[in-house]
């Protein structure tokens, strides 16, 4: 068990690596999901469910949602319909 | 009778005296935003709508290259040493705090006292709850919760001030907020449709589970709020505000909310009165495991799960489009 908690703890290192240093802003909000999860998981083995699902519910999922758009409404991420006008 | 004081007009007094009796507002034209002027949307400006979007892209990129030729860039190195300084200080002071602490579980930790002791030994004689978590949250320490709630309330009523977009009547200018949204987000997706078919009732379900099992099992109010929260986005991302209004509008999200809240306040209070005054409660623990059991807890969860789906759900409608 030991060593497996040790492995998610390298995995969270290198996902808030991964956040700081990724150039795309859509990745570091990806990179940051994986760390709520690998984080969550971690709560499991800490032996505190009610804090694992609440780290998956808010971390994972409602706080990423924010996060996606505000970077639409900031024009940071390319929506298809200006990707369609590039093609033409 | 005094004289007059010559040097009265324009002083603090007369613009104190005169705000006092409501002649002068100290603040009008400064902190109001001024009301737009009535844009008519043509079909031209559909059209450039679309362009518009990319230009302001391409201006930010634009200004923020510039931004980096000119101005930052002579104080690009002394920035990158700065917070390189800046982050190695934290990370040290951090880490060396962090080996004065005591190791995980060990039993002479100052956390491990009689308070918890007393919770372990007699959480589930006393509130009724399997879940330690829960009795601890809702039944020693509901006080504490009752002011998060509030926070979370207040928080939703600040997003509400500072994102919300009155809407307008006028069809065309609904017509360009429709293109608006439309460009934001995805609409009558056909895969993201099946899958919502499929996972928001399983979400929903999963939501409401648990909240009412936040006593027996790990759980409750504000983590099975956020999954009910996450099911409601979920749906009004695969099928647009016209469907979601048929049963989320702004009258049912407002009125969950406070309603919750107020009933919250009052299964509070009685509790609170009860416990202090070694009352005899209506809401006995009854058996621990049951559904119905642990007395005024599953209430309270019940309500603080509504509060947070509901505030969730608020945030997301007011930073999507800015209004429910």
């Amino acid at each position: 068990m030991i060593t497996f908690s040790m492995v998610l703890i390298v995995f969270l290192i290198i996902c808030a690596l991964g956040v700081s240093f990724s150039r795309d802003l859509l990745i570091s909000i990806a990179i940051y999901m994986a760390f709520s999860l690998i984080m969550s998981i971690n709560w499991l083995i800490l032996e505190s469910p009610d804090l694992a699902i609440t780290e998956a519910a808010v971390g994972a999922g409602v706080t990423s949602i924010l996060f996606f758009i505000t970077l639409k409404k900031i024009h940071s991420i390319r929506t298809t319909a200006e990707e369609e006008k590039k093609d033409e | 009778m005094s004289k007059p004081n010559p040097n009265y007009k324009g002083s603090f007094w007369e613009h104190l005296a005169k705000w006092l009796r409501g002649e002068y507002d100290p603040v009008k034209g400064r902190l109001e935003t001024k009301a737009v002027a009535k844009k008519t949307a043509g079909k031209e400006e559909m059209q450039s709508f679309d362009q518009s979007i990319q230009k302001i892209g391409k201006y930010d990129m634009r200004m923020f290259e510039e931004g980096i030729d000119r101005q930052v860039g002579r104080y690009r190195v002394v920035y990158r040493i700065l917070s390189v300084v800046t982050v190695v200080f934290l990370i040290s002071l951090l880490l060396w705090t962090v080996s004065y602490m005591p190791n995980f579980g060990d039993p002479n930790a100052p956390t491990n006292n009689e308070v918890s002791q007393r919770y372990i030994e007699k959480g589930m004689e006393e509130m009724g709850t399997v879940n330690i978590v829960t009795g601890m949250i809702l039944g020693y320490r509901a006080f504490d919760t009752f002011g998060e709630t509030c926070v979370l309330f207040v928080a939703s009523c600040c997003v509400l001030f500072l994102l919300r977009v009155d809407r307008e009547d006028d069809p065309q200018s609904a017509a360009v907020e429709e293109m608006n949204d439309r460009h934001f987000e995805p609409r009558n997706d056909t895969i993201l449709q099946k899958v919502a078919n499929f996972l928001v009732p399983l979400i929903l379900i999963f939501g409401i589970y648990v909240v009412l099992n936040g006593h027996l099992s790990p759980g409750g109010g504000f983590s099975g709020g956020a999954i009910m929260a996450s099911g409601a986005i979920l749906y009004l991302t695969a099928y647009g505000f016209k469907k979601t209004h048929r049963f989320l509008n702004e009258k049912v999200v407002d009125a969950m909310k406070a309603g919750a809240l107020i009933l919250y306040s009052f299964a509070i209070t009685y509790f609170l009165y009860t416990g202090a005054n070694q009352l005899h409660s209506i809401f006995g623990p009854g058996t621990p495991g049951n559904i119905l059991s642990a007395g005024l807890i599953v209430f309270l969860n019940i309500f603080v799960g509504v509060e947070v789906a509901c505030t969730m759900y608020t945030f997301y409608t007011l930073f999507r489009r800015g209004g429910i």
